[in-house]
């Protein structure tokens, strides 16, 4: 029985799962449109790779980039390219960015898809074969899976973590993933041992999920894995967090400045499991996702496999619509971490684990009052990356960006906790995203004003040289002047022709006055 | 949609400081209860003139700073810290002491630093060492609790006395020094504690009635323990103290230094590591810090009582050590995860 | 009384030897200071500090000449860097020298109007500027600092300031209203 850990503070929240778990798995029909943002990952920006009026097929690879972290979008249906502009997305900002829009045409025609054995790969075979599905981490953060992947194999990896925890309250996706497809999350877990080779390998389920823990556990009795585990582990935000899971499961704290797979773990959400057992068996792409759809403001909270570019509206509409006045906020997330849309026409991305629909009276949109920070250091004693949000509150405060970096602000998971349980209501988790948001600018605006101070000293040098190659060049050809114009043989200087020019002139004058005299 | 951005955590408002307030004045009750009980209507006279004075000045502050007065009137601080302070003065203290006294506290101790959340000093113990030190006979003269002196003032009687009316023919007889004091000044005559112990006014423990007080403001300090309004740290730490000074000095010579317990149980060390020094504000704020914050109040209400020329030492040794927290908090900084 | 002269006057002269040892030993071209100042500087080399470039303004800086508040590009961050730097107070950004914008200004020409004269190209201080004479001048507005000295020298003016492209990785998170504005809703 392995031994587990605690990790520093944490929170016991109100759950809110039983809402959006009556209804089971249920499947999304297509809207009209899609909507698929050229980014939905981490990383740089992909290209289009069609245009305006091309017809494109289900599984169609639609947008990619050229670098080496690859995301690339697919179309989740047949249809026509009837767009490619700017449109609301999922961003905190709520600014719109440039999204493929299809006009769907109801035949969800699919690419010929090429089945292969995945057993019979090598693992470069599978990592690029993730890659070009345009796999990433379905757990919320979105980093592409396959550099993932390739940087693993390439540390090594003792322990591989199968993330089933899903702390945060509301959501229940990987709940209800878990329990329908089982099977699939233990294949995906297969294809992953297969490139990373492990020692060991932890299915991890908190214990408010125990009908996900039996199917896994059935699943797992029915095809066994070599030395797999399924390790319940108890309810506390925010265990699912990647940090704070591998110090529950090993003891090992991530050092400073390295990532899990610098001390040999590897760390993967079920639904991508999903996804990569999809791709390689089915050469099927990223291109549906399993998303809740809860909060105190939708009639029948559930869950539903949808496509990717599914407005969210669409959505609602097939959860019963508003409970009660809409206007309020629709929250991308969980409470905790999510943020808040611009719109029920944002599409649905592939982050997009949860969507909260709150009334207007849960959640203001207005900042309310608050009272000032009374020091009872309540933050400090549950931020589970055990950082003093106290001190970083006040110098957030202050703007003091260089004494906010030494409290380590980047250390900072954004997890939320100090901000739920500080008495005075203080909006702590905004201050330090906003500290981090002016740090990054500032950084961005030096790294630009190095460039410019550069290039204006090299003008500098430039314009310098040139005067100096000018002055040598006309330094040059007036000593060559001068020993053309000395007469050959004589060795005296020539006379100057300037000063015989103007002497001329007098004696014509002189020679024009007398004569009119 | 919105034009100012309201970002997560998205949550119906859960601790607030209206009921952090309320667990304290309810930890405050069973100790205050007892006061009266043993010594009499005086203290609750006291609480209610305080916190009428204190929620008095703070609104005219506020008005003043022309910032909202209700919702700083309601989360309650004022009462508290007005309650805190007005269980230091003596039971049938006049109205004009509760007055500057309060004064003082709000004014100086709060709302000139910039109101809740920036006072470096405890404001309870500011207005008190003011009191004391500009009133010291006022400040000194304690009465006998009912065990020993048979009889509590009336009502009106206390009434009578707060407004200044004093009949100096029954005061002679109910007044005296407190316990602690009586202590100090027997030692300097180089009377034994044995024989100290002996007198009237001393009981099992501490002073009579005085001891009783202590426990039940225990009791409270426990329920703030266990309703999480306070961490064990700085009560443990100050408790520590105090009880690891008065033990060694009690074993080296036990004749002129007085037992641990009754150290323990006199004077405001009780409701001074539960209440006072736990005031969140002027504390240090990281764990190792408040054990350091809560040792150097103890090690400092030791050395005061005993060495110093105050017979209770409680406020100004929280005073003092209010003054080192920068320093404290500054050396105590707890690693980070993903630190060596 | 003499021990304690002779001493003092050995003291005197070790000391004195020392340090003109170090003087000479450990002597830093240059006045450092002025790197790091300039080091703080936007680089927008526009001349709005009434200096003809950064490096001007930091010498006269390093001076004493010059306050610190003149920098409009730099705005109210620099000044505080610089305030920091040189354990100074901080200031207000003085009006006069202009208004710091959130939003920094790029330089756009309008190529139907662009007679390909190079003037701009010369004016530009940090060669932003792609082109030759007679044929189309462009701005590359990722160099752009936005300086506006290329504005005066164009005979047909046909440069103009744009705000700069914010895409949304340029966005950032308001920090919430200080609490101590914040008034409780009626």
């Amino acid at each position: 029985m392995l031994k587990l850990h605690r990790f520093h503070g944490g929170l016991h929240l109100d759950g809110h799962k039983t809402e959006s778990l009556g209804r089971g798995l249920q499947q999304a029909s297509i809207p009209e449109r899609l909507f698929l943002p050229l980014r939905q990952h981490i990383g740089e920006y992909n290209k289009p790779l069609v245009e305006v009026g091309n017809r494109v097929l289900k599984g169609h690879m639609i947008a990619a980039n050229s670098s080496l972290i690859c995301a690339a979008v697919h179309a989740p249906t047949s249809g026509t390219v009837s767009a490619i502009e700017d449109y609301p997305v999922a961003h905190p900002s709520g600014q719109p960015d440039t999204c493929i829009v299809i006009d769907v045409d109801g035949k969800d025609e699919a690419v010929e898809p090429t089945l292969i054995d995945p057993r019979q790969l090598t693992a470069n075979e599978m990592i690029e074969l993730i890659c070009r599905a345009g796999i990433v981490g379905l757990g919320g953060a979105a980093f592409p899976t396959s550099p993932k992947l390739s940087r693993g194999k390439a540390n090594g990896i003792d322990t591989l973590i199968i993330n089933g925890v899903e702390c945060e309250p509301y959501i229940t996706c990987d709940d209800i993933l878990m329990r329908h497809y089982a099977a699939e999350v233990l294949r995906g877990t297969g294809y992953l041992q297969q490139i990373l080779q492990p020692t060991s390998t932890l299915i991890s389920i908190e214990d408010n999920k125990p009908e996900a823990i039996a199917e896994i556990s059935n699943a797992l009795a029915q095809t066994p894995l070599a030395n797999t585990e399924i390790i319940p582990i108890p309810t506390i935000y925010p265990s699912g967090g990647e940090k704070q899971l591998i110090q529950i499961l090993t003891g090992k704290e991530v050092p400073h400045g390295q990532l899990a797979f610098d001390i040999g773990l590897f760390c993967q959400n079920v639904g991508t499991c999903v996804a990569i057992a999809r791709a390689l068996e089915r050469d099927e792409p990223l291109i549906s996702r399993v998303v809740t759809i809860s909060g105190d403001n939708i009639s029948e909270p559930g869950n539903w496999e949808v496509r990717l570019g599914t407005p969210i509206s669409h959505l609602i509409e097939l959860a019963g619509g508003y409970s009660h006045a809409p206007g309020g906020h629709l929250v991308m997330g969980g409470p905790m971490m999510g943020f808040s849309l611009s719109g029920a026409e944002v599409p649905i991305v592939k982050a997009s684990n949860s969507i909260m629909v709150m009334r207007e009276e849960t959640i203001p949109h207005t900042p309310g009052y608050h009272d000032e920070c009374i020091r009872c250091s309540k933050c400090t004693e549950v931020c589970p990356a055990q950082l003093l949000p106290q001190q970083l509150y006040w110098h957030a405060r202050a703007q003091a960006w260089e004494r906010t970096q030494e409290f380590h602000l980047f250390d900072c998971i954004e997890c939320g906790c100090c901000s739920a349980v500080c008495p005075s209501q203080i909006p702590l988790v905004q201050y330090y995203r906003a500290a981090k948001s002016e740090i990054r600018a500032a950084q961005k605006a030096q790294f630009k004003s190095d460039r410019a101070r550069v290039r204006f000293e090299f003008r500098e040098k430039r314009l310098l040289l040139k005067k100096q190659k000018d002055e040598e060049r006309r330094r040059l050809k007036r000593e060559a002047l001068q020993k053309k114009r000395a007469a050959p043989g004589t060795g005296e200087p020539a006379p100057d022709p300037v000063q015989a020019a103007l002497e001329r002139v007098k004696a014509r004058k002189k020679s024009a006055q007398e004569e009119s005299q | 949609m919105t034009s100012v951005i309201v970002s997560s955590p998205y949550l119906p408002p859960g601790n607030t400081l209206k009921r952090l307030m309320i667990q304290v004045i309810i930890a405050l009750l069973p100790g205050t209860l007892a006061y009266a009980w043993h010594f009499g209507h005086g203290v609750i006279i006291n609480i209610v003139i305080a916190v009428l004075f204190a929620l008095a000045f703070e609104a005219g502050i506020l008005k003043l700073r022309a910032k909202p007065v209700m919702p700083h009137l309601t989360d309650f601080s004022a009462v508290v810290a007005a309650w805190l302070f007005a269980l230091c003065l003596p039971m049938h203290s006049p109205w004009w002491l509760v007055l500057v006294g309060i004064g003082f506290t709000m004014v100086a101790g709060k709302h000139l630093y910039g109101g809740l959340g920036f006072n470096p000093f405890n404001p309870a113990m500011v207005g008190y060492v003011v009191l004391l030190i500009s009133f010291p006979r006022e400040m000194t003269t304690w009465y006998l609790p009912a065990s020993v002196s048979g009889e509590t003032l009336s009502l009106t009687d206390a009434l009578h006395y707060a407004l200044g009316n004093v009949d100096i023919g029954r005061w002679d007889a109910l007044s005296s020094a407190t316990p602690l004091d009586q202590v100090k000044t027997a030692i300097g005559q180089s009377i034994s504690i044995s024989e100290i112990r002996s007198s009237p006014v001393f009981g099992e423990f501490g002073g009579k009635g005085w001891e009783w007080i202590a426990f039940w403001w225990f009791i409270g300090g426990l329920w703030l323990l266990l309703t999480r309004t306070i961490r064990w740290h700085i009560p443990v730490a100050l408790l520590g103290g105090v009880l690891g000074m008065a033990l060694l000095f009690y074993l080296l010579n036990p004749e002129i230094y007085a037992s641990p317990l009754f150290h323990l149980l006199s004077g405001a060390v009780v409701i001074g590591a539960f209440f006072i020094a736990t005031d969140p504000v002027t504390a240090a704020t990281t764990d190792m810090g408040r054990v350091v914050y809560g040792l150097l109040i103890g090690l400092l209400i030791y050395v005061i009582r005993v060495w110093g020329g105050y017979p209770d030492g409680v406020a100004f040794a929280v005073l003092l050590a209010n003054m080192c927290v920068p320093l404290i908090d500054y050396y105590t900084q707890p690693r980070v995860y993903g630190e060596k | 009384m003499i021990l304690a002269i002779l001493t003092i006057s050995l003291m005197a002269g070790l000391f004195g030897l020392i340090l003109g040892y170090a003087a000479i030993r450990f002597k830093v071209e240059g006045n450092p200071v002025v790197e790091r100042i300039d080091a703080l500087l936007p680089q927008t080399q526009c001349g709005q500090c009434t200096y003809p470039g950064c490096r001007p303004y930091a010498e006269a800086i390093a001076n004493g000449e010059a306050p610190i508040n003149q920098c409009p590009p730099g705005g109210q961050a620099t000044i505080a860097a610089l305030a920091s730097l040189l354990d100074t107070e901080v200031l207000e950004l003085n009006a006069e020298h202009g208004d710091h914008l959130d939003v920094p200004l790029v330089a756009v020409i309008d190529e139907q109007t662009c007679i390909g004269c190079t003037l701009c190209i010369q004016a530009c201080p940090v060669d932003a500027i792609l082109g030759a004479s007679k044929h189309m001048h462009t701005v590359i507005a990722e160099e752009c600092t936005g300086c506006k000295l290329c504005l005066p020298p164009c005979p047909v003016d046909c440069i103009d300031m744009i705000p700069s492209q914010q895409t949304i990785d340029d966005w950032k998170w308001s920090a919430p209203p200080d609490p101590m504005e914040l008034v409780q809703d009626a």
